[in-house]
């Protein structure tokens, strides 16, 4: 059943014209080494993150919706692909919302209009993520067969963070039994690290929280709970944190760092995008999938692995 | 029923005598403590209404008080004093002269939903949290937290020009919070993050920093949303019986 997705609108966000530039260089090299047709949604705007939701959520889910509109009703897509989990959490809170609240309906319909686009309606569009990007177009199996250079045993923990799975009710398709993605015990990342060779640790802080809406505003909480991830991988004997969030991803580099020359404790665990690890596992060069671009520094390590 | 709150016990108030003895019975120490009586005169009855027409409060009256938030909290975790249930429990019956000596913490939530997650009555205290910080700051009862100025530095940038530039924001954080902009480790990071980048990259973050990215066509829904911003400013103030000066 893999055909789905195999053309999608994509939507990096803001994060990834910035620090998480090599989350977007990995993602669209992936999409062109697996035959995957990523259509970058025209003339974007921010989806509102976390913290236009926290000065007004009415205008965070028109900031969503205008995202979805245009991927919907000028591109004619229906479905559109969101590797960041603030994206991708966003476009699905209001899609809940728009679904769900007619104060939201209203406050959408009213700006869309002033601002001389169609409004979004709920159900015009499915929202995914890169995580049910590959896992519904190539499959645990088709990237088995695609592996040149397998992950060889690599020890990796998987860390999903929180926007991907909570709150639940904006999730309906996870937590629907076999073959669905869980908001407890997610997995997609872990099978598709899997199928291309990597052994995941039994890594109990998969969900758990780095603290990523303060890093800046309240940075030691931030270096606390990225430290716990950190030392709680590393005791779980991981080589290799695998990410699918720019913001969790820059949160645990940067608290890395900070944790060294705050608090003087240093860890080494490398942190890796999943679409980085991937890449590499498909023959991909370090340079192509953005190692360089990461704050902790890989390179050295995936030589010594001959991954790179 | 009433529920046993040990933190409304003030220090203050509990008497303890050292060496006491009373009808020939020892009960010295531990023993003869007791609570001295306390009057509360204060209530802030609007408390929850207030709370409930900011955004993210509108369930709060839906709370069983059965603690699974503070339970899963992630900032718990790392400060005790950090208690959902508790401030949920202090909105509800009113109790703001209690709830103002947690002032100061409660805009660290983490947004992480764990107490969404887990809360059996669909109150989104993660949302309480948020309303309950903006109610702090509306009423003046506390400066605006560093997590609003952030906020707020991260808006203003998106209503602007409909995206964010990540070097611009951290920046503007900065300075409106008094920060300066060289920290150790944050240089640190920088240098780490530029080592292994080719010169012609730099220069295109460069640049980024000079021509703003931004959404073409803007103009429209920036004026939308400034007009929909002030209204809600509005609705706002008036929920909290806040009457601006100029419009008395
Ligand atoms: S989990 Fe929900 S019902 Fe339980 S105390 Fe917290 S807010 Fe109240
Ligand atoms: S969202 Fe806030 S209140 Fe809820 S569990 Fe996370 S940190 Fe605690």
């Amino acid at each position: 059943m893999a055909q789905k997705y195999q053309k999608v609108a994509y939507y990096p966000g803001c994060a990834l014209e910035g620090s998480g530039h090599a989350y977007d260089r990995s993602t669209r090299a992936l999409g062109k080494a697996l035959g995957l047709d990523l259509v970058e949604v025209k003339n974007w705007n921010c989806c509102g993150a976390m913290e236009v939701k926290n000065v007004d959520p009415k205008l965070q889910t028109y900031l969503s919706s205008r995202v979805m509109s245009i991927a919907a009703k000028e591109m004619g897509f229906d479905a559109v692909m969101a590797p960041c989990n603030g994206c991708y959490h966003n476009l699905k809170k209001a899609e809940y919302d728009l679904a769900d609240d007619q104060e939201s309906r209203d406050v959408v319909g009213k700006l869309s209009e002033a601002a001389g686009h169609a409004a979004y309606q709920a159900g015009n569009l499915e929202t995914i993520h890169a995580l049910d990007w590959i896992k519904e177009a190539i499959g645990e199996d088709g990237l088995g067969e695609r592996v040149k250079n397998s992950l060889k045993g690599l020890r990796v923990a998987n860390y999903y963070g929180c926007m991907y799975t909570r709150p639940r009710h904006i999730f309906p398709e996870k937590d629907q039994g076999a073959g669905s993605e869980s908001t407890s015990q997610p997995h997609f990342m872990d099978d598709l690290l899997a199928a291309a060779g990597a052994v995941n640790v039994d890594y109990p802080l998969k969900t758990a929280c780095c603290g990523g809406a303060h890093t800046l505003s309240d940075s030691d909480i931030s270096t606390k709970l990225v430290l716990n991830l950190l030392q709680t991988a590393e005791a779980a004997g991981a080589e290799v944190i695998a990410t699918e969030c720019p913001t969790c991803h820059t949160g645990l580099e940067m608290h890395q760092v900070r944790a060294e020359k705050m608090l003087g404790v240093k860890t080494t665990v490398k942190v890796l995008y999943f679409t980085q690890l991937l890449g590499l596992a498909l023959g991909l060069k370090p340079r192509k999938v953005g190692v360089h671009e990461n704050i902790s520094d890989s390179i050295g390590f995936l030589k010594e692995k001959g991954l790179a | 029923m009433p529920i046993h709150e040990k933190s409304l016990i003030r220090p203050e108030n509990l008497h303890v005598h050292e060496e006491l003895e009373i009808d020939g019975v020892d009960v010295s120490g531990h023993w003869s403590t007791f609570i001295g009586s306390r009057v509360v005169t204060d209530y802030n009855e609007d408390l929850e209404e207030e709370i409930a027409a900011l955004p993210g409060g509108e369930h709060i009256h839906r709370c069983w008080q059965c603690g699974s938030c503070t339970n899963s909290c992630t900032v718990y975790a790392v400060n005790e004093d950090f208690n959902p249930r508790y401030w949920i429990y202090l909105i509800r019956i009113g109790m703001e002269e209690e709830l103002l000596r947690d002032g100061d913490i409660i805009w660290q939530c983490v947004s992480c939903n764990k107490c969404t997650y887990a809360c059996p009555r669909d109150v989104a205290p993660e949302g309480v949290m948020k309303a309950t910080a903006h109610w702090l700051e509306l009423k003046g009862h506390r400066p605006k937290s560093p997590s609003i100025l952030f906020d707020e530095v991260f808006s203003e940038q998106v209503f602007a020009t409909g995206k964010i530039e990540e070097g611009r924001i951290v920046r503007d954080f900065f300075r409106r919070t008094s920060q300066p902009l060289v920290q150790e480790w944050l240089v640190e990071m920088v240098r780490r993050m530029v080592r292994h980048l080719p010169l012609k990259q730099l220069m295109t973050m460069g640049w980024f920093t000079i021509l703003r990215p931004r959404t073409r066509g803007w103009g429209r829904a920036r004026a939308a949303i400034a007009e929909h911003v002030a209204e809600e400013e509005a609705r706002r103030r008036a929920a909290l019986g806040l009457v601006d000066k100029a419009t008395e």
